[in-house]
């Protein structure tokens, strides 16, 4: 699994931690990267602002529609965590393009991972569907993130438990390559060269205080 | 988590909140079209069983066969046991034979901490003797916490929920690891038993004990009774069985005591007429068909924390 999703209880922004940056570091204590205590100390670049992340995620919802005519019969499911928020973003923005938000619902894909046996059992996340379920419907996946593709086969996986939409297609906010899996996304909010040693973190107003996507060393 | 679980004690409060978290996410999946995960393939469970069981064996089966593990089904009765292998014996057969985790049953109070120490796979306790069976505690704790609590739980304990624990509380194995559960997780237990019914040491369990069942009724969340246990009983601890219900008996007209929002639990089986009146555990006030429900969503919880993660070889 790749270091871009924090884990829960453990999401960046918890604070910093005295002592943890030396002198002339003062100006990133109030970072909630690097102040929090699983980040290492280096640098982290920002490779999308607030705004570009806005006009992103308003392409494409209009994407979306244009693709769906409209967004007939469509269904976002964020994968948790970040992802949760993506779409219910989206199913805003949807609403104010069309006049009605998409239903949104969200998909945890914690006991369909192929790395399950290589970490401590994890806490899951919740599952939840739109109360037309899924059938027939056509199921937008929508995570932070599209990194190995191993999260979205997971998700595959899933929603095969939950019913037989119609059609599945995928939304991320960034793609940064390196794909393991014939998986490819359908809307992509910013494709990100990068190398296999970076980390990509997304960090949402919701939960982490802000929006932004940023770009640093994967710690050792 | 620990490595097995022999006890409720075992348990820190983030433990049983994340198994009780991971199973409220889990019920749901009773709920779908395909009630199957993926998780534990390839898996092997024994539910190792030297006591007769109904709901506690189908229950962990139920629960392992929804998360794909492999299950074998191993009852004393018509096997080995019966011309004299000893437990160890069987349990090394067992393990040979590929076992990630045993659930065991067994009459002396324990056998499942002996079984740990010979074994290297996880064991699970379902009850031995007249000392603990956790995940019965932890499944009635998911039904208190479902039935009495709001809407979002995830991360709650009980905190301030106060539960009375009523009967045969010397020889449930059932009240023993409810109260240590119960108090881990915050709520205020009280024990009633007739006197001869009440453990010797019960002044260092942590809750408290009473007699007198119509004045503790008037101020409790939640009721449990405990089946009388005929099987393990060598004296009378009372003298009819028609005392016992005039004095310890849930009737109709006790149940009017209770509060408005209060719930009555039985672990099961029940002896109808005897601990509980057969209108108290049909009334919308009962959770004992919830309690059997949820034993299937709380030991998929307990087998996917304990089995679903990374195993000794890289942990």
């Amino acid at each position: 699994m790749c270091a871009m999703r924090p884990e829960p209880g453990h999401e960046p922004g918890a604070g910093p931690e005295p002592g943890d940056n030396g002198p002339g570091n003062l100006d990133r204590l109030d970072h909630p990267i690097v102040g929090h205590p699983g980040a290492s100390q280096q640098d982290w670049k920002a490779v999308l602002t607030p705004e570009e992340i806005r006009r992103a995620l308003s392409r494409i919802a209009h994407e979306i529609l244009e693709r769906t005519h409209g967004g007939e019969g469509i269904v976002l499911l964020g994968i948790p965590t970040r992802g949760v928020y993506l779409a219910r973003r989206l199913s805003a923005r949807i609403g104010e393009f069309e006049g009605a938000p998409a239903p949104v619902g969200s998909l945890d894909v914690t006991m369909h991972r192929d790395d399950l046996r290589l970490r401590p059992a994890r806490a899951l996340q919740r599952t939840e569907v739109p109360a037309a379920g899924v059938d027939g419907k056509t199921v937008v996946l929508v995570d932070d993130v599209l990194f190995s593709g191993r999260t979205v086969r997971a998700a595959l996986d899933a929603l095969n438990d939950l019913g037989r939409p119609r059609s599945v297609q995928l939304a991320v906010l960034v793609d940064r390559g390196h794909r393991e899996l014939p998986i490819r996304a359908d809307y992509v909010g910013k494709n990100l060269p990068t190398a296999h040693r970076e980390a990509v973190r997304v960090l949402l107003a919701e939960i982490d205080g802000e929006d932004s996507v940023l770009l640093g060393e994967r710690a050792a | 988590m620990n490595r097995h679980l022999i006890s409720a004690a075992d348990l820190s409060r983030d433990d049983a909140v994340l198994i009780l978290d991971t199973a409220a996410e889990l019920a749901s999946v009773a709920g779908r079209p395909i009630k199957k995960l993926p998780t534990l393939r390839g898996r092997t469970v024994v539910n190792l069983f030297y006591e007769d069981s109904t709901r506690t064996r189908t229950s962990f089966e139920a629960a392992a066969k929804r998360l794909s593990a492999d299950v074998i089904n191993f009852s004393a009765k018509g096997s080995s046991v019966a011309k004299g292998e000893s437990l160890k014996d069987t349990a090394l057969t067992l393990e040979a034979m590929g076992s990630d985790a045993i659930v065991i049953r067994h009459p002396a109070s324990g056998a499942p901490r002996r079984l740990a120490d010979w074994v290297s796979g996880r064991v699970i306790n379902a009850g031995d003797g007249t000392h603990e069976h956790p995940t019965q505690a932890l499944l009635d704790a998911f039904t208190m916490r479902q039935r009495l609590g709001g809407a979002d739980q995830r991360g709650k304990g009980l905190d301030g929920i106060r539960v009375t624990i009523v009967g045969d509380v010397l020889h449930s194995r059932v009240a023993r690891s409810n109260v240590l559960l119960l108090d881990t997780l915050g709520a205020e237990v009280t024990v009633v038993a007739p006197p001869t019914l009440m453990p010797y040491a019960v002044e260092t369990w942590p809750c408290k004990a009473g007699y007198d069942l119509d004045a503790e009724l008037r101020k409790t969340d939640v009721v449990m009774m405990l089946r009388v246990q005929q099987e393990r009983m060598s004296a009378a601890f009372f003298p009819t069985v028609r005392e016992y219900r005039r004095r310890y008996g849930l009737d109709t007209g006790r149940m009017a005591l209770l509060p408005e929002h209060a719930i009555v639990m039985h672990p099961g089986p029940m002896n109808r007429g005897v601990e509980i009146a057969a209108e108290v555990a049909d009334s919308p006030r009962s959770t004992i068909v919830a309690q059997v429900t949820n034993g299937v969503t709380v030991r998929m919880a307990v087998l996917y924390l304990m089995l679903g993660g990374a195993g000794e070889e890289i942990a």
